[in-house]
């Protein structure tokens, strides 16, 4: 199992991400974004949180045109494992590999805490450690989280379950905390191959640090 | 040749920072505010003469990065 895991100019989670897949058992690489290509045997790709070209213009905007992006494209067409981080899903988002966009949060804050995490679908790779419903316990830490996605789009997100994760409170009701339409915190693509989240699993994955909920997250990348 | 642009949030879109704007304008006695919407101005200089040749680049550059069409409307004003 090798994880790929891309670095742009101001990318800061890289490093965690690097610590959470290595303690699962896999190898990682770090890939600058001046790379025009995905390592060979690459089985998930992460796109890393953090700031990328300081967020200019708007989260992820910059970060799309780098040279890199052209073989994430082809990795993604060819049905390649993506999985964005908080940047790494406006990133994402961005490039067009997820439908909808992230806006400034509703409250203009910057949020930066432990938020509860519902599972909505769990028939992905991603999530199959975890049952529908379960709640886990992850660190938010954004300025630009709020999910926007229209009408008809988050009509197709529900048919195909591409809903993965709302935000709630610890018994499970729903809890907003930046303004996301239906509280959505992470989608995937229709295939089922491209995953997104504003909640940073490998930032919980030490329970001496707050919560090891991510652990069961991410082993489902392990294990696919 | 100068280019504007402007870009801003979609009409159903919800503006959070027109929102806190609007209400700070509101609380400092300018009750006759009833709609706020923040957006940001681009201005490009172009070296470029022919009018239609610059429209057609900067509605490329509007759809590709200056704008994301997914939340954002864009208007573009050519000033010679």
């Amino acid at each position: 199992m090798k994880v790929s895991i891309l670095q742009f100019p101001g990318t800061n989670c890289e490093y965690d991400t690097k610590y959470a897949f290595e303690m699962l058992g896999a190898q990682t690489q770090i890939v600058w974004h001046k790379a025009t290509s995905i390592p060979e045997d690459t089985s998930l790709l992460v796109v890393a949180g953090g700031f990328s070209y300081g967020d200019y213009l708007r989260s992820g905007a910059i970060a799309k045109f780098s040279p890199v992006m052209q073989a994430v494209k082809e990795y993604a067409a060819k049905g390649g494992k993506i999985l964005g981080i908080c940047n790494g899903f406006q990133v994402l988002t961005e490039a067009g590999l997820l439908p909808g966009a992230l806006k400034r949060n509703e409250s203009l804050h910057f949020l930066s805490k432990h938020h509860h995490l519902k599972v909505e679908n769990n028939d992905n790779i991603f999530l199959t450690k975890l049952a529908k419903g379960d709640v886990v316990n992850i660190p938010i830490a954004h300025h630009d989280g709020n999910y926007y996605i229209d009408k008809a789009g988050l009509a197709e997100l529900y048919a195909n379950n591409q809903v993965l994760l709302k935000y709630c409170d610890a018994e499970g009701a729903t809890k907003n905390p930046n303004g996301s339409v239906d509280a959505i915190a992470g989608v995937c693509n229709k295939e089922k191959t491209v995953f997104g989240l504003m909640p940073h699993p490998e930032r919980a994955m030490e329970a001496l640090l707050g919560s090891n909920d991510g652990v069961k997250m991410l082993q489902g990348f392990i294990e696919a | 040749m100068k280019v504007i642009v402007n870009v801003s949030l979609k009409a159903g879109v919800l503006d959070s920072q027109g929102k806190a704007v609007h209400h700070a304008l509101n609380s400092i006695h300018f009750e006759n505010v009833k709609d706020v919407r923040v957006g940001k101005q681009i201005v490009l200089n172009l070296e470029e003469n022919d009018e239609a040749k610059a429209k057609a680049d900067v509605t490329k550059m509007c759809e590709e990065l200056l704008a994301n069409t997914v939340i954002e409307d864009y208007t573009i004003e050519i000033v010679k």
